[in-house]
């Protein structure tokens, strides 16, 4: 395994990471109507279907991703649980007021960030046309720019912070079909997203660490499974920025911040060895030749079965590219897989693979060779063949040509959903500023200075001071952690002023222990009159670890002090 | 020069005016705000001129805006400029010798659009070549002309409109087109798609209304869907006026509505249109017109219309509610009216204390025709005495016409005639369906949510 804190190695390869974190508000109600924040449920009443199609941004400009998007033609079914939705999230109504108990939170949350206020909020549509709203947009506002948090020592711009209402959860993508539930929908959402100053994959988990904690300390966000997703923002030198979309946990942030530092760095390596070959743009505009016959001899286990069902196979002859499809992009992944990826996601060609090329071993001497002699391709040249549905296959042709021609430019600008290996896979183009526009529906929401008082006032201590106190009194790191991430330091610091137990021991019990109590008694609660009460005489003050544990558990069980 | 000021510093006012002028800054002008709660880099937007004097918007380079109360700016300074181009892109819409020509009007509602930043409006798409970039599947159906002859909202539409309509629509069958789209504000929709059935009688090809119900400017817009739907309707068989919206809420087809049975029943869903008291025409898919009924009038070769624009704008509704004091007809007797229309309870009944402005409006040669505010049904005055007693004091039931349409087809009739009997003869002769000889068993299906047997259909069907 790599040193993801070896700051040299990232340095030369120009690593730059930021972050979006996306963290659920605790609210009784959604951003932009009265339907109730509930438990995720799969129940549905009902089902619609839409399509989305891109618009125009008030640049007058239209998004790459909106574009890319539309290319694929999904069916978008949406299901209705209608405990959770009404006629809003099914964007058959406009918006309600925006809710203030989500803005007067965020607020606070922005000032622990040490924001720029914004005076005046304005609601902005940010385009999503994957589907995941089914308006086509998602309503957001920013609360303020240019804040800081200190993580290890360091100072880390936070770029910005803004609140908007969560996606629809995705049920499944298959062929042109791709369902989603609403529940989840138009949850109030903070945005935090990081300037790229985290130097090393460490670093970035230890920035996303830092913003959690912030949260919790907050007391204002919702926790639990689901409600709290990353976006880690990588690029290299010679680079460009790879968004990995929808990371659940943080562990994970380091492995898939090298992996992309590797893949990037690996595709600026297949880009010089294209231009040693002499390859520019005209070497990709393949000429497609029908080769549906011949797919269906090659007893592939996806191709000849799509084109047996009526489906048809293309040959692209790309001159003296042999070998850079198996060019390797990370330890499991090849260059043929970035460009697979693009016809899984955009031809919607899902079942894999959904190509055969003669860089496969597997191929040689097959059908594919009577291909290459057919197109009249040399043994310097590569021969693609996608095959699928025709309407589909024609969009592949494409894709496949546009992925090859972006091997010039080294790293094209994506989005990219995590794998279990730590690697990526293609998600979507990268979307610009092009995708936002105002929302008409809503006007500006003017902030007074009552409302930023009100705000400073809820305001939790910094979570730096906070972190020295419980330090001065002996707590090591990770009992800190564990008090602040499960939201249990009010219940420590309380129970500290009528305890006579040392600090350490009560953290002990109070950020670690309890953990073993509600798992075995989980009817009964550790209170702070319980701790009072069992801990509140002189003699508690030189009880071992050990002696306080089994007295707890004691008075948890019901037994008696 | 002074519109040239203006433009520098589009849609402020007041202190925001002052302080851009201070430190002699512009709109489209990039650049770095220092005020008392930080920095903020963006570029000058102009100002929404409905929102307040007190605030600078910027956009950020992220795409958002976000305003900035002037009164704490300390600085301002100048990076750069970027202006907005507001353009919908277009493509040449290609022509096709094989296809059948289709002419759009429009009157105001939008399909694709742009936003105007000084009123956050939206700026439609509309010749063929912005439509086409943003509609690129009309070109499979047909070849379009485009024709504005109005921009208004749909509740600024009104006799003068729907005259001129009237007379563009004849003009254009008469010259040859195989069949009209008329783009059309949803509001009023179904009042213009009644009064054009009572104007432009007997076409030989389609005549179809369309419009969007959730604006054009977003993705999941139904405005695209229908225009498809209404491009293909309108070169169906189905020879009369129509509304061409969705059926469901979800994007599967469209119906199409007789002009006189329409009315707009949500203010914002999708599935909005409904044919009242009967069932619709046809529906309509990508895959074309599927008729739902066989009574329809057929296209024809020939080029021939009634055209009968007119109207008389001294009508109106009378909205009856429980408690109604008689001067409210009264003083619309007194204001000139020569006609109303009253939308009554139940089978077509008003309070016992209007009967004597009732007497005193039919003696004054005012017409009144009773309509159902219940929507569904006809008036029926025999039943109950009220009904008698109002048909003896001079109102005449007018079957199951919808209260909008009698309004709009008084308004026609009274243009022809103010006689009595002349009146009350072309009020209940139908010449499109505005009255029907019966309602079918299906032609009233409020389904109510929540019964078992209402919920396994919702799960089961795309809704």
């Amino acid at each position: 395994m790599h040193n993801f804190d070896d700051l040299d190695f990232y340095q030369s390869l120009g690593f730059r990471c930021g972050l979006e974190v996306h963290r659920q508000i605790a609210t009784e109600k959604k951003l932009f109507c009265q339907c109730p924040v509930k438990e995720y449920s799969d129940h549905f009443d009902a089902e619609i279907l839409r399509h989305m199609r891109p618009t125009l941004s008030e640049l007058g400009e239209y998004d790459p991703c909106a574009l890319m998007e539309f290319k694929t033609k999904k069916q978008i079914i949406y299901r209705l649980n209608r405990e959770t939705v009404c006629t809003y999230e099914m964007d058959d109504a406009p918006p309600f007021a925006l809710n203030r108990e989500a803005l007067e939170k965020a607020l606070v949350i922005a000032l622990m960030l040490n924001l720029n206020l914004v005076d005046e909020l304005h609601v902005a549509r940010k385009q999503y046309l994957d589907g995941s709203i089914p308006t086509g947009f998602q309503r957001t506002l920013i609360l303020g720019v240019n804040g800081y948090i200190i993580v290890g020592g360091r100072r880390i711009g936070i770029r910005q912070l803004g609140l908007e209402e969560d996606a629809c959860r995705q049920v499944s993508d298959i062929g042109h079909k791709r369902t989603f539930m609403t529940d989840r929908l138009s949850i109030p959402l903070i945005e935090i997203v990081t300037e790229a100053e985290a130097r090393t994959p460490n670093e970035a988990g230890a920035i996303a660490n830092e913003i959690r904690k912030l949260c919790h300390l907050s007391g204002l966000v919702r926790t639990g499974a689901g409600r709290v997703r990353q976006d880690v923002n990588v690029s290299i030198k010679g680079g460009a920025r790879a968004e990995i979309k929808g990371v659940p946990s943080i562990r994970q942030i380091p492995k898939l911040a090298h992996y992309e530092a590797i893949r990037q760095k690996a595709l600026l390596e297949l880009k010089e060895a294209a231009q040693r070959r002499g390859l520019d743009e005209k070497a990709f505009d393949a000429e497609p030749f029908l080769v549906t016959e011949q797919v269906m001899k090659m007893q592939h286990p996806v191709l000849s079965k799509e084109c047996a069902r009526g489906g048809v196979g293309y040959a692209l002859r790309f001159p003296k590219c042999a070998g850079l499809f198996v060019f390797p992009v990370g330890p499991n992944r090849h260059f043929s897989d970035e460009v697979a990826d693009r016809v899984r996601v955009i031809a919607c060609l899902d079942r894999m693979p959904n190509m055969a090329h003669t860089d496969e071993v597997t191929m040689r001497g097959g059908v594919i060779e009577e291909i290459r002699r057919m197109i009249g391709a040399g043994d310097e040249d590569l021969v693609v063949v996608p095959a699928g549905p025709k309407d589909d296959v024609q969009t592949a042709i494409e894709e496949v040509k546009t992925r090859m021609k972006e091997m010039l430019a080294g790293v094209p600008r994506e989005t990219r959903r995590a794998l279990p290996t730590g690697e990526t896979e293609f998600e979507r183009l990268l979307p610009g500023p092009q995708r936002m526009y105002p929302d008409t529906d809503l006007p500006p929401v003017v902030l007074k200075e009552d409302d930023f008082a009100k705000a400073r006032k809820r305001k939790p201590e910094d979570l730096q001071t906070v972190v020295e106190r419980l330090k001065a009194l002996g707590l090591s790191d990770q009992q800190i952690d564990n008090l602040i991430l499960k939201d249990r330091l009010q219940l420590f610091q309380e129970a500290l002023e009528v305890v006579k137990l040392r600090a350490t021991i009560l953290a002990h019990l109070v950020g670690d222990y309890m953990d073993f109590l509600e798992r075995k008694f989980p009817e009964n609660r550790v209170t702070k009159d319980l701790l009072e009460k069992i801990f509140g005489r002189e003699e508690a003050s030189s009880m071992t670890q050990k002696e306080a544990s089994a007295l707890i558990e004691n008075a948890v069980a019901g037994h008696g002090v | 020069m002074e519109s040239k000021m203006e433009d520098k510093h589009k849609g402020y006012r007041g202190p925001a005016l002052e302080t851009l002028k201070r430190f002699s800054v512009e709109v489209w002008q990039e650049v770095k705000v220092f005020s008392q709660k930080g920095e903020f880099q963006g570029i000058i937007l102009p100002r929404n001129e409905t929102a307040d004097d007190k605030h600078i918007v910027i956009k950020l380079e992220n795409g958002y805006n976000v305003g900035i109360r002037a009164d704490t700016i300390n600085s301002i300074q100048v990076v750069g400029r970027k202006e907005a181009r507001y353009k919908i892109p277009e493509r040449d819409f290609p022509v096709d010798q094989n296809k059948p020509k289709v002419t759009l009007f429009g009157t105001g509602g939008t399909i694709a659009s742009r936003l105007d930043y000084r009123t956050g409006a939206v700026i439609p798409a509309f010749t063929p070549s912005e439509l086409y970039g943003a509609v690129p599947e009309l070109a499979d159906i047909c070849n379009l002309r485009t024709e504005k002859l109005y921009a208004v909202f749909s509740e600024n539409m009104g006799p003068e409109q729907w005259i001129g309509l009237a007379r563009a629509v004849a003009n254009e069958i008469r010259g040859g087109v195989e069949g009209i789209v008329i783009g059309h504000g949803t509001d009023t929709m179904h009042h213009t798609a009644a009064v054009l059935s009572f104007m432009v009688q007997n076409p030989p090809v389609p005549i179809i209304m369309v419009g969007s119900q959730r604006s054009s400017d977003r993705p999941s817009s139904d405005a695209a869907l229908n225009l498809i739907h209404a491009t293909t309707a309108a070169l169906s068989d189905i020879a009369e006026v129509m509304v061409c919206m969705f059926g469901p809420t979800s994007d599967r087809y469209g119906l199409l509505h007789r002009g006189t049975r329409v009315r707009k029943m949500h203010s914002s869903s999708r599935s909005t249109f409904r044919t009242v008291g009967d069932i619709p025409v046809a529906l309509v898919s990508r895959d074309g017109v599927t008729a739902l009924r066989n009574d329809y009038k057929r296209r024809r070769k020939d080029r021939e219309v009634i055209l009968d624009a007119v109207f008389d704008d001294r009508v109106t509704i009378l909205y009856y509610y429980p408690g109604m004091k008689p001067d409210i007809l009264e003083a619309i007797v007194e204001k000139g009216y020569k006609g109303v229309v009253i939308a009554g309870t139940g089978l077509g009944h008003v309070n016992k204390p209007l009967y004597g402005a009732i007497k005193e409006a039919v003696m004054r040669e005012v017409h009144l025709f009773m309509t159902v505010q219940t929507l569904w049904g006809y008036t029926q005055m025999y039943v109950y005495d009220t009904g008698r007693d109002l048909m003896e004091l001079g109102v005449v039931p007018a079957g199951n016409m919808l209260p909008e349409v009698a309004f709009m087809k008084l308004g026609w009739v009274l243009a022809h005639t103010t006689k009595r009997d002349e009146v009350i003869k072309m009020m209940l002769t139908p010449i499109a369906h505005e009255i029907t000889e019966r309602e079918p068993p299906d032609g009233y299906l409020v389904l109510q949510g929540g019964l078992p047997e209402v919920e396994k259909f919702m799960k089961s069907h795309l809704i």
